[in-house]
């Protein structure tokens, strides 16, 4: 019993982390500001995914959101402003409108999700508890995902010859 | 264990953020952020269902949607670079 509690204070922690910090985005003017938050969030997000039995995604996701895609994410920050020792800023647009659409979305969402009677639905089997994803995740790889596995190797191969064809001078 | 609605709301909640900076922010680079944050929800959903899946289908899911996001990074990326090229700005609603 103690046991579970300690697990979901710890998981509720990192979910007001990531709402925390994704807020935040949304709140602040400072672009860089903003990148860190998110990478706060997608941290947490990792930790959720940990927290789920899903470590090997949690691994993935700090590797490739957090050492690629948000040091993507600084260096264009830094490379399409002009650096003056000032902080670098972004205005807000519809801003009543969006937070309407915003808020609408997810108390709809929300009620839905708590209306709805999960716990005896045909698909969820509740002993079915994942523990260490890694080796059954390699097996399905290599067998029944091998086609989609190295389409998008390919796909991933000409995004990347892509983005760098688009970006040299 | 934690009750699955509550993951549900969570990750709803998280789209509805990425949801609104793509709508109100006017920095491209930002709207790539909630765009980011639109696909972890997503992501954080087919976990929490795999949870209940032994045959771990939800997991591999999210790990061809980590690459796509990375493809789709790439690409915006450079397009922006190249708006920043012709424009001298990456606001989206220039004048």
């Amino acid at each position: 019993m103690q046991a579970i509690n300690f697990y979901s204070l710890i998981f509720y922690g990192f979910s007001a982390l990531v709402l925390v910090s994704a807020l935040n985005i949304l709140l602040t003017k400072n672009v860089l500001y903003a990148a860190f938050s998110l990478l706060v969030s997608l941290f947490g997000v990792a930790a959720l995914y940990v927290l789920m039995g899903a470590d090997f995604i949690g691994i993935a996701q700090i590797m490739i959101y957090i050492g690629g895609i948000l040091v993507l994410m600084i260096f264009g920050v830094m490379l399409t402003t002009k650096l003056k020792g000032e902080p670098i800023l972004t205005q807000n647009r519809n801003v009543l409108s969006s937070l309407l659409v915003g808020t609408g979305l997810s108390t709809f969402l929300g009620l839905i999700f708590s209306q709805f009677e999960w716990a005896n639905r045909p698909w969820i089997d509740q002993t079915a508890l994942a523990e260490g994803s890694i080796r059954k995740l390699g097996i399905a790889t290599m067998t029944d995902f091998l086609l989609p596995f190295e389409l998008i190797a390919i796909m991933l191969l000409v995004a990347l010859v892509a983005g760098t064809y688009l970006a040299k001078k | 264990m934690i009750p699955i609605s509550h993951i549900l709301i969570l990750s709803a909640i998280l789209f509805a953020i990425g949801l609104m900076i793509i709508l109100m922010k006017k920095n491209a680079i930002v709207v790539l952020m909630g765009v980011e944050l639109i696909l972890n929800a997503a992501n954080l959903n087919m976990v929490a269902f795999s949870q209940y899946d032994p045959s771990l289908k939800g997991q591999m899911f999210s790990m061809f949607v980590m690459v796509i996001a990375v493809s789709e990074i790439a690409i915006a990326l450079a397009i922006v670079f190249k708006l920043y090229h012709h424009l001298r700005t990456v606001d989206i609603d220039f004048n």
